[in-house]
């Protein structure tokens, strides 16, 4: 178990007490029937786990029924338990980096997920763990984005590049990763505009932030990492598929965890994609981000 | 938008209008495939449920398996059913006739408050109305500088007040716009979750001291099953009179529209659908639920068309096409009037089947410049009667439009299979094609 244990499991609670928290009221004392398989879905279903990851738990608990075994509430509980841990752990490997310096993390994501607000949290959670950290700024677009970054930069201490509004992103991106390596830092975070995946020609302005970045470090150094608002239903998974294919997805950040029937959506991602998750941002504070650990989450949301 | 659930339609009812016979078992499977359509689409469970129940009672009653044409039976109760469930008819945002009218946005962080007040503003100034934009936002590091360079780009005021609580800088923004003659007065508040009862607080408070006329949840249209919660405690404690949707330019499947709508009553009165601060639209529900499965938006559309086609030459081209003497020089000017109604790719969409057929089609604005080019570097006399263009007469046209022979032995080709169909349209009639969205090959 992890320090930040308490705190992910004070943040999941409402998710709990409202959805999920609810299984274990429903399951508690009754037999494993049509009925309650019923109102088993239907709280799966509404946590945002996703059609497929809620067929597959179904299915393992009919079987469960059809073969009478011991079906008292435990036994429920625990197959539960296990196959959203399964699914979970199902994941391909996160990459955080691989020693080489400088690592260069690629935020993007959608309009309005937190990308800036994570790379504030970030920058303070590695410099916390005695690294150096520059952000470059490369969200060029939206009005006071950079004035945003800049305060964050500050709050935690570290080096921000940034250039005028409306200058070209991938020459930033250039510029602080040419900068990162002559001064020998440890992590760069590329904080870039929010954009709909839908929009062709912003997805190719990030592929070239990627691919102006590539000319200064090897690609095995640059990691994209997709910001995922914990609010979103299903389109979370068309967001992970064209961002991957755009530029790549080494592992996801899901925030705004902190509210009600949360983070649902983190399994359905992995029972079709298979993409890991690496943080979960869980407020508004400089240190409300949490490194994301399966057991831990899946505890969390079934602890009563 | 709502694509990929137009798409899932398309399919669920493609195999029942196939079936020449209805049984109890097809409509409920059928159905079953609608519930898991809707459920991916992040509409909210009970909603689903109560649907799914309603248009089966509905569909395997006797009128229907009776019916001549059941499937197509089957489709009207599904639409209707929806139309029910997004609200009927479209309700239109407060008028702005007091001075001044007062707006008030709220919603979860990052759902794109700040972007609509710049919408709204933007709106209210090509009214000729004069607004006034809020800085409610005291929290979020720059928000203030980003809605102050928002009203700098549309040349709309900013009031914003330093060591004030957000109450408090909305009550003085109203004393100041009562003063300067501000029609529309548009609150930006900060985000905030709907559980925070410190935050809620204050928007009550505001609420109480400006009195808005609209009090309007901003909703991220991608949002899952939480969508009905957050509005259902946004509208228990503020009473909201309506709820705008942003970002449904992107491929979310609209269910969050669908559920709070359903859950809350409150009427969706606003789409937001770009980043472009002119990308606003009313919404409407019948329409959409038209869309929703595969009927196309064709109102949409003609509105559309009506607002940039000039009548007079579509009128003239109706006559063209019905005496089949469509030449290469109408197909041009067609091209300037459908480049006028705004991009390809949207209007297309509103073209009932189209939907499908253009999934994940990259429509290359490009290629028409290309065309475009082409006919550009021809005589009148070639454009009149392109028989006429032979092996030197294209070597001259590809080399003046800068393209290869290939490219525009491919734009005859494509005229000709055009000119054809042409006329076989003009054997059943003209008359079911809607003026001006005369259908061409790209």
């Amino acid at each position: 178990m992890f320090s930040g244990f308490k705190k992910l499991k004070d943040s999941l609670a409402k998710t709990r007490d409202s959805i999920l928290g609810k299984i274990s009221q429903i399951v508690t004392g009754r037999k494993l029937d049509d009925d309650l398989i019923d109102e088993i879905e239907e709280s799966l279903l509404k946590a945002d786990i996703g059609v497929a990851a809620t067929d597959r738990i179904i299915e393992r608990l009919r079987q469960l029924a059809k073969e009478a075994k011991a079906t008292d509430s435990d036994t429920v509980f625990g197959i539960l338990k296990d196959e959203i841990k399964k699914i979970l752990e199902s994941n391909r490997k996160s990459l955080m980096g691989n020693g080489i310096r400088p690592h260069i993390w690629l935020i993007t994501g959608v309009n309005g997920t937190g990308k800036t607000t994570t790379v504030g949290k970030l920058a303070h959670y590695f410099k916390n763990n005695g690294k150096s950290v520059m952000i470059a700024a490369c969200d060029t677009f939206r009005a006071a984005a950079v004035e945003q970054l800049a305060i964050w930069a500050e709050r935690s201490g570290v080096v921000l590049v940034t250039a005028q509004s409306g200058a070209d992103p991938a020459s930033v991106a250039f510029d602080a990763a040419s900068s990162a390596v002559s001064k020998g830092i440890d992590y760069l975070l590329i904080d870039t505009a929010g954009r709909l995946h839908t929009k062709a020609n912003l997805m190719e302005e990030l592929k070239k932030i990627r691919r102006v970045t590539e000319k200064v470090v090897p690609s095995n150094q640059i990691f994209s990492k997709l910001i995922i608002d914990g609010t979103t239903g299903q389109n979370a998974l068309s967001q992970v598929k064209v961002f991957t294919d755009a530029v790549g997805c080494d592992g996801l950040i899901v925030t705004k965890l902190d509210g009600t029937a949360r983070g649902g959506i983190v399994v359905a991602i992995a029972q079709e994609l298979s993409v890991p998750v690496d943080f979960i941002g869980i407020g508004e504070s400089i240190d409300d981000l949490e490194a994301f650990n399966a057991d831990s989450f899946v505890e969390a949301l079934f602890e009563s | 938008m709502f694509g990929e659930l137009i798409d899932k339609f398309d399919e669920i009812f493609k195999n029942l209008r196939g079936a020449g016979k209805l049984t109890e078992k097809n409509i409920k499977d059928a159905l079953k495939e609608v519930r898991r359509a809707l459920l991916e689409a992040d509409v909210n469970y009970k909603v689903v449920r109560d649907f799914i129940k309603h248009a089966e009672t509905e569909a395997v009653g006797e009128r229907v398996l009776k019916s001549i044409e059941p499937g197509q039976q089957i489709v009207k109760i599904v639409h209707d059913e929806l139309v029910r469930l997004l609200g009927e008819k479209m309700v239109p945002l407060a008028p702005i006739d007091k001075a001044p009218t007062v707006y008030v946005l709220c919603g979860l962080q990052g759902s794109g408050k700040t972007t609509l007040c710049g919408k709204l503003a933007l709106q209210a100034k090509r009214k000729n109305k004069k607004p006034l934009l809020v800085a409610a936002d005291i929290y979020r590091p720059a928000a203030i500088k980003q809605l102050m360079i928002l009203g700098d780009s549309i040349g709309v005021e900013v009031f914003h007040l330093d060591n004030a609580k957000p109450p408090e800088i909305c009550s003085q923004a109203k004393k100041y716009a009562e003063k300067n003659f501000i029609d529309l007065m548009i609150c930006d508040t900060a985000g905030r979750l709907h559980i925070d009862d410190e935050l809620m607080v204050e928007l009550e408070e505001i609420k109480a001291r400006v009195a808005p006329d609209e009090l309007i949840l901003v909703a991220d249209a991608m949002t899952g099953q939480d969508a009905v919660n957050l509005a259902e405690k946004f509208h228990q404690r503020l009473g909201l009179t309506g709820v705008a949707l942003s970002k449904l330019d992107g491929d979310a499947r609209g269910g969050a529209a669908i559920s709070i709508r359903a859950v809350t009553g409150c009427p969706i009165k606003l789409a937001s659908i770009g980043e472009k601060l002119s990308d606003l639209e009313p919404f409407h529900p019948d329409r959409m639920a038209s869309r929703i499965l595969g009927m196309g938006d064709i109102v949409s559309l003609v509105e559309k068309a009506q607002q940039s086609v000039d009548l007079k030459e579509a009128a003239k081209l109706e006559e063209k096409l019905r005496r089949q003497a469509f030449t290469l020089e109408d197909f041009y000017e067609q091209m300037q009037q459908i480049k006028k109604m705004g991009p390809l790719e949207s209007i297309l969409g509103m073209i009932p089947g189209m939907g499908k057929a253009l999934k994940g089609v990259q429509i290359d604005e490009n290629g028409m410049k290309r065309v475009e080019a082409m006919i550009q570097s021809m005589t009148l006399e070639e454009r009149r009667n392109p028989h006429i263009i032979d092996g030197s007469r294209k070597k001259r046209i590809a080399l003046g439009s800068g393209n290869s022979v290939q490219n525009l032995n491919l734009l005859l080709k494509q005229f000709s299979a055009m000119q054809k169909m042409i006329k076989n349209v003009n054997k059943f009639k003209l008359k079911g094609l809607p003026k001006g969205a005369f259908p061409f090959q790209m």
